[in-house]
C-alpha cells in the first residue's frame, strides 16, 4: 500500500466514524429527554458532522480524482465504510445512546490527541480543531455516566445493561490491519494496542465512579475495517443515500 | 482603498447569530494580504468545525466587499492554528456582554473542560459571581446555557476553545 492510498483509508475510516455516529445521533433530535439534552446530543451531532466533513472534503482532495466530500458520504456502497461497529448501534433508551457515546467517546478523545501530532499537516490541523470539541463531548458523557450509573436503582441498573450489551463492540475499535501497519510507519496515526491501554484505564476510572462494573473482555465483534458491518449499517445507508440515489446531484 | 480601510470594511460585517459582534473581533477573520492595493484575499477560520454560519459568513463578507466596489477577492478558510476563545478582542468581549451573552472567562479551557469543575462565570445582567451551569451546550456550538442564583435569570455563555 503506497502511502497516498494508505492516508485517503485513514482519513475515510475517522471520516466515516464521525458520519455514522452523527447521523445516529442526529435521530434524537426532538426526542431528547429533556430540552438542555436535546440540544447536547445535536451540538454533539453537529459537531461530528463537522468533523467527517473535513476529512472526507481532504480525503477526496488526497485521492486526487474529483470526489466530493458528498460523493464520499453518500455514494459509497456499504462494503467501502470502516467506521467502528459501535458508531452503528441503534440508539435504543437513553442509556444505551449515552453507554454508546461515552465509550466512543474515550476512544475519540485518545486517538484526537495523537492526531494532533500526525505527520500530516492538514490532518493535524484537522484534528487540532476537533479536539477541543471532543472534550467537550467526553465531558458531557462522562457526567451522564456517572449521573445513570450512580443514580436511581432503576437508571443504574439500566445502564449497567447497557455498557454489557455494548460492550462485545469495544474490541472492534482496536483492530488493527495492513493500514495501520502503513500510517504508524509514516507516522499518520496512533498504534491502537497503546491507544487501547489508556483507554481501558479511563473507562475503568469513570465506570468506577459511576459505581458500574467494566464489564469482561469476552468474545468480541469484528470486521468494521475490513467493511464487514452489523445488520444496522444496511438501514442507516438506506436512509443516509435515500436522497443521492433517488436524486443524483441534489443540491440545497 | 488601504488596508487599514479594507479592515474598517470587514469590521462592519457581524456574526449571524450574535449581530452584535464583529467577524473581525469574533476572530473569524484572521488577516487580510492586501499587498497590492487590489485583488484582497481575506483569511478566515471556524469557530467550530460544524459551525452552520460558516457559509453566511463567507457570503456576507463577500456582498460587503461588492457592496464596497471591490469585485475581485478571494476568500480562503484556513484551520490552523484552530481558532479559540482567546481571539475575541476586548471591544467583541464587551459587546458580548452588553448583547446579555457572558463572554469567555479568560484563558482557554484545556484539560479543565475535561474533568474540571464548571468555570465561575459571572452573570452578565446583574454581574453575581453566583451561576450555575445548566448545560455546556447551547443555541449554539459556541455557547453553553448558565443561571444566575442571584436574579434567577438564564444566560448563554461564550464557552473556551
Amino acid at each position: 500500500m503506497e502511502q497516498k492510498e494508505a492516508l485517503f483509508n485513514y482519513l475515510i475510516r475517522i471520516a466515516d466514524n464521525s458520519a455514522i455516529l452523527g447521523h445516529k445521533l442526529s435521530q434524537w433530535c426532538g426526542h431528547g429527554p429533556e430540552l438542555e439534552e436535546d440540544i447536547a446530543i445535536i451540538n454533539t451531532a453537529l459537531d461530528l458532522l463537522g468533523h467527517s466533513r473535513s476529512l472526507y472534503t481532504y480525503a477526496g482532495e488526497v485521492e486526487g480524482k474529483g470526489r466530493s466530500e458528498d460523493d464520499l458520504a453518500f455514494l459509497r456502497e456499504e462494503r467501502k465504510y470502516t467506521n467502528a461497529l459501535i458508531c452503528e448501534l441503534p440508539n435504543g433508551h437513553y442509556g444505551d445512546t449515552i453507554a454508546r457515546q461515552f465509550l466512543f467517546d474515550q476512544f475519540n478523545y485518545l486517538v484526537f490527541s495523537e492526531l494532533v501530532k500526525s505527520s500530516d499537516e492538514t490532518l493535524a490541523a484537522i484534528s487540532a480543531k476537533a479536539i477541543k470539541e471532543i472534550r467537550y463531548h467526553l465531558r458531557r458523557s462522562i457526567e451522564w455516566t456517572i449521573r445513570l450509573g450512580d443514580g436511581t436503582e432503576e437508571s443504574h441498573s439500566k445502564i449497567q445493561e447497557s455498557f454489557k450489551d455494548i460492550w462485545s463492540y469495544t474490541g472492534d475499535l482496536f483492530v488493527q490491519n495492513e493500514l495501520d501497519k502503513v500510517a504508524i510507519a509514516a507516522g499518520i496515526g496512533p498504534d491502537l494496542d497503546a491507544i487501547r491501554t489508556e483507554w481501558r484505564k479511563s473507562v475503568e476510572a469513570v465506570l468506577s465512579e459511576a459505581t458500574l462494573q467494566t464489564p469482561n473482555d469476552d468474545w468480541m465483534h469484528s470486521g468494521s475495517k475490513s467493511g464487514m458491518h452489523t445488520e444496522h449499517m444496511g438501514h442507516i445507508l438506506s436512509e443516509l443515500q435515500y436522497m443521492q440515489r433517488a436524486y443524483p446531484g441534489a443540491e440545497w | 482603498m488601504d488596508e487599514q480601510n479594507l479592515w474598517k470594511l470587514l469590521d462592519e460585517v457581524k456574526d449571524p447569530e450574535i449581530p452584535v459582534i464583529s467577524l473581525v473581533d469574533l476572530g473569524v477573520i484572521r488577516s487580510v494580504d492586501f499587498t497590492d492595493g487590489e485583488n484582497p484575499k481575506i483569511i478566515i477560520t471556524p469557530t467550530y468545525s460544524g459551525c452552520p454560519a460558516m457559509q453566511v459568513m463567507e457570503e456576507d463578507i463577500s456582498v460587503r466587499l461588492k457592496l464596497a466596489g471591490i469585485k475581485s477577492f478571494k476568500i480562503e478558510t484556513v484551520l490552523s492554528p484552530a481558532w479559540t476563545t482567546d481571539w475575541i478582542t476586548e471591544k467583541g468581549r464587551k459587546a458580548l456582554q452588553d448583547y446579555g451573552i457572558a463572554p469567555p472567562e479568560q484563558t482557554t479551557s484545556d484539560k479543565s473542560a475535561l474533568l474540571g469543575h464548571p468555570k465561575e462565570v459571572t452573570c452578565p445582567n446583574c454581574k453575581s459571581r453566583e451561576t450555575k451551569m445548566l448545560s455546556q451546550f447551547g443555541s449554539t456550538p459556541c455557547k453553553g446555557l448558565y443561571q444566575c442564583k442571584d436574579c434567577k435569570e438564564p444566560f448563554d455563555y461564550f464557552k473556551c476553545i
